[in-house]
């Protein structure tokens, strides 16, 4: 990988950690105060089916967490396995993408 | 009289602690325990110093656990019951003893492009540097390094990436990129960046805790991030 995607990548980090900062916590509210009652599936999908900004909300969130988590990943690997290189890029773009299917998957099921 | 007990490092990698037993004296540096057991119990020893009064960065050793330069660092303050461990610093191969091979450290300050590039010949005029100007502040934090190891040696991100720059080479790097009259800087953002560079910097803050300069290695490695960052965006490498 090149010293420019290296330092995007960087970048990248430190741009999805500041959205992450914000999502985590309306998430963690919106925990709270949906528990307030009891929890039930239909008063989760009540509030988000057909909700096209609970929706755009948990794309972003899921994006920030697909890119987040394995340039993170990518480091301690790195650090404490003493991996780098192709191989590793390769094993982190997968989490990537699977953190995004799987994410995606879930916000598209309690939207329809 | 009251003595001192110190364990010394002997051998190379592999090698094992000796014990010695040391007069203790007033004001007495680390750096004066070593040469005492050099000159009077044990010729064999093998360390390195040259100015004896914090200038010339070559007498660092890890006193007690932690890098610091012996010179000026006083018995009273680091011995621990009367005991003293010396041992040469990490992250660098041992040559014997408390000498280590500084040989990479000083590599990766040339790999940092840490020497200075002017386009000024002798026949020009100086050219003019305000002292209060915003980059000569920058780099007047950061310059009076004097390549003693000891952050290097306490870094740990040395220690899991063997690549990696380190805070004392990326520190120096800051001093240029600061320096109005430099004209290499392209080139060393490119060298600084990336994984083995600045932005494998965690802010541990262990070199700036350690520097016995005081000096703030973290803070010139978070400016090179910025720098690096802004010219990558611009595609200037
Ligand atoms: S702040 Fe950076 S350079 Fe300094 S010790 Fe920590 S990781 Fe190493
Ligand atoms: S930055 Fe401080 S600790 Fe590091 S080499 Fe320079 S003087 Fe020594
Ligand atoms: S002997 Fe020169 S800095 Fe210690």
């Amino acid at each position: 990988m090149n010293v420019r995607t290296q330092v995007l990548l960087w970048a990248a980090q430190r741009v999805s950690a500041a959205v992450l900062a914000v999502c985590v916590l309306v998430h963690l509210v919106t925990i709270i105060y949906a528990v307030r009652n009891g929890l039930s599936a239909a008063e989760i999908l009540g509030r988000t089916r057909g909700n096209a900004a609970w929706a755009a909300f948990y794309v972003l969130f899921v994006a920030a967490v697909a890119v987040h988590a394995p340039i993170g990943l990518r480091s301690a690997l790195a650090e404490s396995f003493n991996w780098r290189g192709r191989g590793l890029d390769i094993a982190v773009l997968a989490l990537a993408v699977a953190l995004a299917v799987l994410g995606l998957r879930a916000v598209y099921a309690v939207f329809t | 009289m009251a003595t001192l007990r110190v364990s010394v490092w002997r051998g190379q990698e592999s090698g094992r602690f000796q014990e010695f037993e040391v007069p203790r004296q007033e004001s007495q540096s680390v750096l004066d325990v070593v040469t005492h057991i050099q000159r009077a119990l044990d010729p064999t020893l093998a360390y390195r110093f040259s100015c004896r009064v914090g200038m010339c960065g070559s007498c660092a050793m890890t006193v007690n656990g932690r890098a610091r330069w012996t010179c000026r660092t006083h018995v009273d303050k680091v011995a621990v019951d009367g005991r003293l461990e010396i041992a040469p610093l990490s992250n660098l191969p041992v040559v014997k003893d408390l000498v280590t091979d500084m040989t990479l450290f000083f590599d990766k300050w040339a790999r940092a492009r840490g020497r200075f590039r002017g386009a000024r010949t002798r026949r020009d005029d100086f050219e003019r540097v305000p002292p209060d100007s915003a980059a000569r502040r920058l780099a007047d934090a950061a310059i009076e390094c004097i390549g003693c190891g000891v952050c290097y040696s306490a870094c740990d991100v040395v220690a899991w990436n063997p690549d990696y720059l380190g805070p004392a080479a990326l520190n120096r790097a800051w001093t240029l990129v600061n320096d109005a009259r430099d004209t290499d800087n392209r080139a060393r953002l490119a060298a600084v960046a990336g994984d083995a560079g600045c932005h494998a910097c965690h802010t541990h803050m262990s070199c700036s805790e350690r520097c016995p300069k005081q000096l703030s290695p973290t803070a010139s490695i978070a400016g090179l991030k910025r720098a690096t960052a802004l010219a990558a965006l611009k595609g200037e490498f």
